[in-house]
């Protein structure tokens, strides 16, 4: 295929895709803005004052960040993780995988599909905050290479999850009982200085945690962990997840008989 | 001479064991018209998953138009169109998005696959139905609308996976003229298919395989040669005992206004007639007991196509 020929496979994949979550929003971009506005008001406005302050900054400047950024990982994921089982179950992948369409193509058309979705998902959720708190964006651009990286890492993981579910209930496991505690226990609600030394220590072996902290520190400027080691952290996943996508796009595992 | 298709000691052995294709060489000249036949479970889905890269192969070479799927697979898949057995397009989505997007994966711009997709949607008698979502379709339609996917690339070479199942008579009769000028036209066609009828009236050339192994690859005419017996049913004027004035005939009466005739290649039928008619009995219609075809398969592989034979657990 031609540069111009794969760019054309690119779009169709990615308009397909964006087409997919528009049309289905009341499933898709509904919920996280309903489930955070119940985080602001219970957490933020209901309880949050009787916290008091935390890393300098009032409860619900605290968690604002974290509720963002938990909405970008989960929809990011849910994105890719549906739509892609999604053309399995149904067989439609094989319109696709029959064309000439290079791998990296596929891989970059869903991929960039769940990160649209994420970060649509996360533009909501930071207007329905500025309802409930004032949000100074400390430094813009850490803000936007963080979400960037984030939503670009979880449809990977997103994408390596349906290809090799077999079941619908498969797409669920991972979300359920891996990512929603890892992004409950990475920070979102509390800073890691209050855990003792060990629980410390452990959360560091989160990944989400350094996407929290990182996004945290662009946003309110300041964080738990080393900005450039959770940059760094966030990058040495991405390049894992694409080579492992890729490996197993071109072996077929899943995909073909 | 480049061929359409060039298979070379293919063999597919799945994962639990399943040795569904044994050794397999086939070659299907530019511009034929080829029949894949052979019982449920024999390895015609796992030759055509092969080819369209959808199965993996475990030995052996396939070229289309001289491409090796194993070097030249981004060339080798834009020779060819595939239209699977089962639907598997997204039912979700409208008519014309599926062909659009289809377009869109081998790299053709919106504005010229538009106007492929009208043409092709208005030969294949769907364009009223563009707008309409796929689930709505008939399962005429559906099979209209993956004929209509797999052509929206201009491919060389269309490889169908029974077609027809399922599809009432007209439309049958419609898809077959359809195939048949797209043919005319230079595209070579595979297919497989269990209406015999339909591999006689349509197909040059003609492979039966069984048991993952190729047990028959000739014209359909040195095939329907060797069949070295017809039975014919004749429908009688009047009620009378024929039968036993036809002694030197294979057959029997099925009724007292039906015979049941078989002739070997050295008979003929106007001896037939002949007797019949010295008798005076009138003969008002003729007809082949079973298609031709179907004689020659169920001789070669001992059962009839419909017949349902699985084979532990291929997946066709």
């Amino acid at each position: 295929m031609t540069a111009y020929e794969m760019s054309v496979a690119y779009w169709t994949i990615l308009h397909k895709e964006i087409r997919r979550f528009s049309r289905i929003w009341v499933q898709t971009l509904l919920p996280p803005a309903i489930t955070m506005m119940l985080y602001f008001i219970i957490f933020g406005n209901l309880i949050g004052p009787r916290i008091g302050t935390m890393g300098g900054f009032n409860y619900m400047q605290f968690i604002v960040p974290g509720l963002i950024m938990m909405s970008v990982i989960t929809n990011s994921y849910s994105n890719v993780v549906s739509s892609f089982y999604g053309a399995k179950f149904q067989g439609n992948i094989e319109e696709i995988l029959v064309s000439p369409t290079p791998n990296w193509v596929i891989l970059a058309g869903f991929v960039t599909g769940g990160m649209i979705r994420g970060l649509l998902v996360g533009v909501i959720v930071t207007l329905l905050s500025l309802c409930f708190t004032d949000l100074q964006v400390v430094n813009p651009t850490l803000v936007i290479v963080v979400v960037l990286m984030t939503s670009v890492l979880f449809a990977l993981g997103g994408f390596i999850n349906a290809t090799f579910a077999k079941s619908f209930d498969d797409i669920s496991i991972v979300p359920t009982f891996i990512l929603t505690p890892l992004t409950y226990l990475g920070g979102v609600f509390y800073s890691i200085d209050l855990l003792p030394q060990f629980w410390a220590w452990l959360s560091q072996l989160n990944p989400i945690l350094y996407m929290v902290d990182a996004f945290r520190y662009g946003i309110l400027g300041v964080s738990d962990i080393n900005i450039i080691r959770a940059l760094s952290i966030i990058a040495v996943f991405i390049v894992l997840l694409t080579g492992y996508c890729l490996y197993l796009l071109q072996s077929g595992n899943g995909l073909r008989k | 001479m480049t061929y359409a298709l060039e298979i070379n000691n293919l063999g597919k052995t799945y994962a639990n064991g399943f040795n569904a294709l044994k050794q397999i060489n086939l070659t299907v000249p530019e511009g034929d018209f080829f029949a894949l036949l052979g019982p449920n479970g024999a390895g015609k889905s796992t030759i055509l998953g092969i080819i369209s890269s959808l199965i993996r192969k475990t030995q052996g070479q396939v070229s289309i138009f001289g491409h090796s799927v194993d070097k030249e697979l981004s060339l080798a898949k834009h020779c060819m169109g595939v239209v699977p057995q089962e639907f598997n397009f997204n039912i979700f989505e409208q008519v014309m998005d599926v062909i659009l997007n289809q377009a869109g994966y081998y790299g053709i711009p919106r504005s010229e696959a538009m106007i492929r997709g009208e043409q092709l949607l208005q030969q294949l008698g769907l364009w009223d139905k563009r707008h309409a979502i796929c689930r709505q379709l008939s399962g005429g339609m559906k099979r209209r609308l993956m004929i209509a996917r797999a052509l929206i690339h201009q491919p060389r070479m269309l490889i169908l996976d029974e077609p027809t199942a399922g599809v009432d008579i007209e439309l049958r009769r419609s898809m077959w003229e359809f195939l048949t000028k797209i043919n005319q036209q230079g595209t070579t066609i595979i297919l497989t298919t269990h209406y015999l009828e339909e591999a006689e009236n349509l197909c040059r050339n003609i492979a039966i395989i069984d048991l993952g192994e190729i047990i028959q690859n000739t014209s359909m005419q040195m095939l329907l040669r060797t069949l070295n017996r017809e039975t014919f049913i004749l429908d009688l004027t009047e009620p009378c005992a024929a039968a036993q004035y036809l002694a030197n005939f294979a057959g029997k009466q099925i009724n007292d206004q039906q015979l049941e005739i078989q002739l070997t290649r050295k008979q003929d039928l106007n001896s037939v007639f002949s007797i019949l008619s010295q008798q005076g009995v009138q003969v008002s219609s003729m007809r082949n007991k079973a298609n031709r075809l179907e004689e020659l398969f169920i001789n070669l592989v001992g059962k009839i196509p419909s017949q349902v034979k699985h084979h532990q657990k291929e997946s066709s």
